[in-house]
């Protein structure tokens, strides 16, 4: 595009202007395109490539073909990271959506004070990972938390140290992630909700169809985008979880809770393994990919 | 949202149903809220209070000395500085990259919309996906390159970054919305004679009020709360807020101080807070553009 520059000049100026004036539009467009395909595609070309070499803990360029890979799948920290992810992905979904939906159902029977609990139901969305996993870590930790707190109630048999257990901390993340998350997957279905047609729901409801069956033969198969949106925007937050379990469990105990984010953190700039590093950053990506690509070809389609 | 939900209701609710329903939605309130509760209640009370299995009581000696601590004593990292001057880093870098990137959206979405060429389609397709990588993907060049800029471990290398990954979803809002506006008052003001810019500045930018918000606010939020970047491309002297905190709950290596944690996540959580808490509507609107997309 920036070469097209030097032509105009041996043109008229007429024409010149002419032609600056179609073309400025682009010009204006083209700094962020170019910055896009840099920064973006540019660098996820360069980080697949670094896959493929025995980059360390600088980008080296000796070739090593599919070696990186190889030894990333028969790393037992990335197997618990895959199967983290795959237990985190589909409770997060799964319950995020569940609860999002009832919520948003209970909100649209015409409740008193309804922006007011919409607003306590969606502000997590608006704090850092950060905050939310701090705020989990010491209301979770068995010394001062839940589990003491409790215990100073006069039950003091209960426990409750799933954050300090090897198999139970994955969920404490999903129960961080759900609460910062599920107020939001309720404002996108009650948003669905409010599309929704009238006319149809009378005549089902005149046709003598309970509430239940309205809602589940009715209501819910036209939530139907509402859903996509809902599990497109889960499963890539999902895959690219990483602030939550720095702050909440530090990948911990020992790298029970590692997922693929932090699990190529360390690698790359803890361990110094750059080239594994490379390759399960691609491997998120592919993942990734395989979500967004099939949902913005469709969105984009949608709209022509 | 709120204006259309007068007519919706048609399911006939009983007064049984209608008191479960208020039951089940006021304890999810309480759900949502015992996180914000601990983190307040706890930041106001003496340690002893903490680690005496109180956390869920309300303080019996109030105190704001954990605040003042996270604020301006606290160690974090090897200096006792508080967390002041990485409040300060976060506003310095949050500022410039929103405006920056607010900017470069609203022309990218003009373009998109009223000046479309041939392949506009592909490339607003590209600068959407660059929206939803991830970003592990491009942390290893990156630091490269801003070494090579000179800008590695500074607040306006930082700057940079977020301008450039933020560049996608601030197109995608200004597109949206642009392409809901009517093309012929574009048309009619070319006629008279209007040029590219002209018509950006009078005709366009007058009626982006609220997108503009709406940009402002899902890009303040996203940058604030931002901690991969922060903490692969930062030094000590230029690491945004979330960073700190991070730091001060994880390296305190003598006494766990919880009351000063919870007070410095609150100050790290204020000012997203704040703008939620006077913005909501326009939060939410952001939300859901940057999801269920137009």
């Amino acid at each position: 595009m920036a070469s097209t520059t030097d032509t105009h000049r041996d043109v008229p100026q007429r024409a010149g202007s002419d032609w600056l004036r179609d073309a400025l539009p682009k010009l204006v467009l083209s700094p962020s395109l170019a910055i896009v395909l840099v920064f973006v595609y540019g660098f996820i070309l360069f980080t697949v490539y670094l896959s493929f070499t025995d980059s360390r803990i600088l980008p080296s360029y000796g070739w090593v073909s599919w070696l990186n890979y190889d030894r990333l799948f028969s790393i037992r920290e990335w197997k618990i990271a895959v199967v983290n992810l795959l237990i985190f992905g589909a409770l997060y979904i799964v319950i995020c959506c569940v609860l999002g939906l009832a919520l948003a159902i209970l909100l649209d029977q015409k409740v008193r004070a309804e922006g007011f609990i919409r607003t306590i139901y969606l502000y997590p969305m608006a704090l850092s990972f950060i905050v939310t996993g701090i705020a989990w870590k010491w209301f979770l930790d068995p010394g001062i938390g839940l589990q003491a707190v409790v215990r100073s109630w006069g039950w003091e048999s209960f426990t409750f140290t799933w954050i300090k257990d090897s198999d139970m901390a994955i969920y404490t993340i999903v129960i961080a992630a759900v609460w910062q998350t599920s107020g939001f997957v309720m404002a996108m279905f009650l948003a669905g909700l409010r599309g929704i047609d009238n006319e149809v729901m009378k005549a089902a409801q005149i046709d003598g169809a309970s509430s239940f069956a309205l809602y589940r033969r009715i209501v819910i198969p036209q939530l139907r985008p509402a859903f996509m949106s809902a599990f497109v925007v889960l499963a890539h937050m999902a895959i690219k979880s990483y602030d939550l379990i720095i702050a909440l469990t530090g990948g911990g105990p020992g790298t029970a809770t590692s997922m693929p984010a932090t699990f190529m953190y360390s690698y790359t700039f803890t361990r110094n393994q750059m080239g594994i590093g490379a390759a399960s950053a691609t491997i998120m990506m592919m993942s990734i990919a395989a979500i967004m690509v099939p949902y913005i070809y469709s969105e984009l389609r949608e709209k022509k | 949202m709120a204006g259309s939900s007068a007519s919706q209701q048609v399911v006939r609710t009983g007064a049984g149903a209608r008191f479960v329903i208020y039951t089940i939605l006021i304890l999810f309130c309480l759900y949502y809220l015992v996180p914000l509760y601990v983190m307040v209640v706890n930041s106001l009370k003496p340690l002893g209070e903490i680690t005496s299995g109180g956390m869920m009581s309300l303080p019996r000696e109030w105190t704001l000395a954990p605040w003042h601590s996270a604020w301006s004593t606290a160690q974090v990292g090897v200096e006792a500085t508080g967390l002041r001057p990485f409040f300060l880093n976060s506003i310095l870098m949050v500022v410039p990259a929103v405006a920056l990137s607010t900017f470069f959206g609203a022309l990218n979405g003009y373009v998109l919309t009223k000046w479309r060429f041939r392949g506009d389609t592909l490339v607003f397709g590209l600068l959407l996906f660059a929206c939803f990588i991830p970003f592990q993907m491009v942390l290893i060049p990156m630091a490269r390159m801003l070494g090579l800029m000179h800008a590695a471990g500074t607040v306006p290398g930082l700057i940079f970054v977020h301008l450039v990954y933020g560049i996608g979803f601030s197109t995608l809002y200004f597109r949206n919305y642009y392409q809901q506006f009517p093309t012929e008052l574009v048309r009619a003001a070319m006629i008279d004679g209007a040029g590219f810019f002209t018509i950006f500045r009078r005709i366009m930018l007058p009626a982006s009020g609220p997108i503009a918000v709406v940009c402002i606010i899902w890009q303040f939020t996203n940058i604030w709360n931002d901690f991969l970047f922060g903490a692969s491309f930062s030094d000590f002297d230029s690491q945004p807020m979330t960073v700190a905190l991070n730091n001060l709950v994880q390296s305190s290596t003598g006494v766990k101080e919880y009351n000063v944690h919870f007070a410095g996540a609150i100050l790290a959580a204020l000012p997203t807070l704040f703008v939620y808490i006077v913005a909501g509507r326009f939060f939410v609107r952001g939300l859901m553009a940057g999801s269920v997309k137009g």
